[in-house]
């Protein structure tokens, strides 16, 4: 019998599709699973896994963790990561960005806390802040308010987008706002659930008296894009250095020491950009000076 | 060393791999699909599949041949997504939801890759590697094939055989995709990517919570998925993810997978047509606009404007330590100048333009390089279109390589490129009549450059996201999913259709009215019809996304 030929096409087609399906879908994977199994790729291709001194595993040296206690507070005598965005954060089942983007600078404020958001201005000015106070620094940003939020007004113009301005909103501050009045308008606090925007504010980020190079690093306030980035900047640790050498009982130097043996440089002096495995780092720390 | 010293480092190693594999890579390429002999593995295949390997085929026959295979393609890809829950390796995930199944479907034989799924909460093991990881191969090998058999329309004269779409097929999936991919999966895992087909490993971290460390074929599917432009990661967090993309240099072998093919083919246009110096010039036009591209997003994102990359010191959120912010540019301009679109870094938080940069980059329509096949096509298509401008411009019949670009091959090559803006413009408009683009995670110009970026990114074939873009609802599956199907299959259609016209000419020989095209005059003209047709395409829609935000 001669099938028709169209259908012969789909018929071979179809085959076609088995054949490759066979090759590069299942012989190809399950060899280079096989080839995987060779003595130096074998540690790799299962995840790169390290432990603890007493053998137990406690993670990848890869995959960046939290190093905070149940309530989500950071545990001091550890160095802390970056903020993340996969799932409660540092969760490999679910991966994440935060994806907001650059203006991402109002609030949703509301009083029941399912509704609220907090914009990426605010997030970082939070972090900021957080991490000041834990490594007893000055964690003041341009744009942000010294209580951590975002420092953004709604400024409303008579007549839209010029004219005299006529009222001025700190959209993210239900409390005493950051600035007492804007080119001689005195600021309301923001009412929860008002959209100002749609009221016809024009948002108007203030920069205020931050320096322009603030004291904790941007890796520090930002989540990276994977949310399991396992370095921090050489920055970062550094400005954590002294916290852990007071709560590990140990000196400076030698902190800082550690810290230059568990980053990674650039590859080939050029390639990304240099960081320091935390998870390594505090490994290191829990086997030299254990709590 | 400073990090913009070593961000030009970055990239001139990229360029120095790029040309010497130029050569290498395209005259493998070259022997490739123009070789007679078949090798026993291959005659076996073709044994398999009822074909008959030295019978060639008319544009219609090979254009239906092809969308048989995709056709063929989406209906298996679709039960395997719905039915993984019945099958091995499932790691416990049901079976995929019909709008879902049919977005992927269609999105992975399109050679797109563009994911509303998460990877390690959906996919098995099993689908990921049979299933979606068959279609990284043969998709890009379609691609190719498409590229090939124009160019066989430009080289041959007065036949109506442009090649054996199944012989093309195998050719290019096992002497050129599958060994790469196995030489990269190797240097992959010795940079420590998962090659495992563990459901995943639980540890109790130092802070005493629970970690599941996630397994998988990742390192397999990872070569693919850059070397043929496909881009769909195994996570979520795609070639950001540790265990797809451990270090700064697999990022650097990353990106050299993702451009090294549609870089190298420019060469196997020069030598199938007998002239190398036509294959410079097509490159040469590549790489002005992937360099501007370049250079550009990483200027943006150095610069961090906007309000938060200034509260913040840095365009840091959403880009891994390790790779930074020049090498994160990078490879964002590269992933959205090829079809690729995985990312290792999140678009959606770049600066306004340095996050307009992708969303330009694909609706130049991928052509500097492109994707595998694609980007030759496509950049061969413009070719058409330039020398027919230029004829305008002195009143002369214009005609490239010797074919003469008549009626027929112009209307060709205008549908062509109306084909996609439509696409992207009519998908937006729609999204935004009817609400659908609430499901947008940021508010005002950024919110409408979300939607923007999804249906370029899927009318284009890329792939990669603004990613706060929630799409798994039915109407953006369904949506989406026609963007993609329409934004691969006609432009295919109406590229065999010229090669078809191209290949019954006779070629007229050159007269002092030939334009050469081969010249920088011809590559000069040839990038700024390029950009001009987009700039008169899409300035309206990117002043009301990434312009306002950038500027206000």
């Amino acid at each position: 019998m001669r099938l028709p030929s169209w259908l012969a096409q789909h018929v071979a087609a179809l085959r076609a599709l088995l054949v490759f399906t066979v090759l590069v879908g299942l012989a190809y994977p399950l060899i280079m699973v096989a080839v995987a199994q060779l003595p130096g790729l074998d540690d790799r291709a299962e995840g790169s896994l390290v432990s603890n001194a007493a053998g137990e595993r406690v993670g990848s040296r890869l995959i960046g963790q939290a190093f905070v206690d149940r309530d989500g507070n950071p545990i001091r005598w550890y160095f802390q990561s970056r903020p993340s965005a996969a799932g409660d954060g540092y969760d490999p089942t679910a991966t994440s960005a935060s994806n907001l983007g650059p203006e991402s600078v109002v609030d949703t404020l509301s009083d029941n806390p399912d509704d609220a958001s907090s914009s990426l201005l605010t997030q970082v000015c939070a972090r900021s802040r957080a991490v000041g106070e834990l490594e007893g620094v000055d964690g003041r940003r341009p744009y942000c308010t010294d209580d951590g939020v975002g420092a953004v007004l709604a400024v409303f113009y008579r007549d839209g987008l010029t004219g005299p301005i006529t009222r001025v909103v700190s959209v993210n501050q239900t409390g005493t706002p950051f600035l007492a009045s804007y080119e001689g308008v005195p600021v309301e606090s923001a009412q929860p659930g008002v959209d100002y925007v749609a009221e016809g504010g024009v948002i108007t980020p203030i920069r205020g008296g931050a320096p322009t190079k603030p004291t904790v690093p941007s890796d520090a306030v930002t989540a990276s894009g994977s949310g399991l980035d396992p370095h921090i900047s050489v920055a970062y640790a550094e400005l954590q250095a002294p916290r852990i050498a007071r709560e590990r009982g140990t000196d400076l130097a030698t902190v800082q020491r550690l810290i230059t043996h568990y980053t990674d440089d650039r590859a080939l002096g050029f390639l990304g950009e240099p960081g320091v495995n935390v998870l390594e780092l505090n490994l290191a720390l829990d086997r030299d000076f254990p709590r | 060393m400073s990090s913009t010293a070593a961000g030009v480092l970055f990239l001139l190693s990229l360029v120095a791999a790029l040309a010497v594999a130029y050569r290498f890579v395209g005259d493998y390429l070259y022997r490739v699909v123009t070789g007679t002999t078949h090798s026993r593995v291959e005659l076996a295949i073709y044994r398999l599949v009822g074909v008959n390997p030295r019978g060639e085929q008319s544009w219609g026959v090979y254009a239906r041949s092809l969308l048989a295979f995709s056709a063929v393609g989406i209906l298996f890809l679709y039960a395997f997504l719905r039915l993984q829950d019945l099958l091995p390796l499932s790691l416990g995930f049901p079976g995929v939801m019909t709008h879902g199944a049919w977005n992927t479907a269609v999105s992975f034989v399109t050679n797109t890759n563009w994911q509303w799924y998460s990877g390690e909460s959906t996919m098995g093991h099993l689908v990921q590697m049979a299933g979606l990881a068959v279609q990284n191969f043969v998709s890009a090998a379609v691609g190719i094939a498409v590229a090939v058999a124009l160019v066989r329309g430009f080289a041959r004269k007065r036949t109506d055989q442009l090649g054996n779409f199944w012989v093309d097929l195998t050719r290019i999936t096992l002497r050129v995709l599958l060994p790469i991919s196995v030489i990269a999966a190797v240097v992959l895992i010795a940079g420590g990517v998962v090659q495992n087909l563990s459901g995943g490993t639980d540890v109790t971290t130092l802070g005493g919570a629970v970690q599941h460390i996630t397994g998988g074929p990742v390192a397999s599917q990872e070569a693919i998925k850059d070397l043929g432009t496909n881009g769909g990661g195994f996570y979520n967090a795609n070639s950001a993810h540790p265990f797809e993309n451990p270090t700064s240099w697999t990022n650097w072998f990353e990106i050299v997978l993702l451009l090294v093919i549609p870089f190298s083919l420019p060469r196997v246009f020069g030598r199938m047509v007998g002239q190398n110096r036509q294959g410079y010039a097509i490159l040469a036009a590549m790489a002005v606009i992937a360099l501007a591209s370049i250079s550009l997003t990483i200027g943006f994102e150095s610069a961090h404007g906007g309000t938060v990359p200034q509260a913040v010191g840095a365009a840091l959120e959403g880009k891994e330590t390790r790779f930074g912010v020049p090498n994160s540019a990078t490879f964002a301009a590269a992933t959205t100048l090829t079809s690729t679109g995985s990312v290792d870094s999140f678009h959606d938080s770049y600066t306004a333009l340095g996050g307009m940069m992708p969303i330009i980059n694909m609706l130049l329509g991928e052509v500097a390089p492109g994707g595998v096949g694609a980007g030759l096509y496509g950049m061969l298509v413009l070719a058409v279109v330039t020398v027919f401008v230029a004829g305008l411009m002195v009143g002369r019949t214009p005609e490239y390589l010797g074919k003469k670009i008549g009626t027929r091959e112009i209307k060709f090559a205008s549908l062509y490129f109306l084909t996609t803006p439509a696409l992207v413009l009519i998908g937006t408009a729609t999204a935004m009549a009817t609400k659908n683009h609430e499901t947008a995670l940021n508010v005002g110009p950024h919110g409408f450059s979300e939607v923007v970026y999804a249906f370029a990114s899927a009318s284009n074939n890329n792939g990669s996201a603004f990613a706060g873009l929630t799409v798994n609802t039915a109407w953006w599956d369904t949506a989406l999913g026609i963007a993609m199907l329409l934004g691969r299959f006609v432009p295919i259609i109406l590229v065999l259709g010229l090669a078809g016209s191209l290949a019954r000419q006779q070629p007229v020989p050159e007269s002092a009215g030939t334009l050469p095209t081969h010249r920088p005059l011809f590559v000069g003209m040839l990038v700024g019809v390029t950009v001009i047709l987009v700039a008169l395409t899409f300035l309206p829609v990117l002043a009301l996304g990434p312009l306002a935000e950038g500027l206000s």
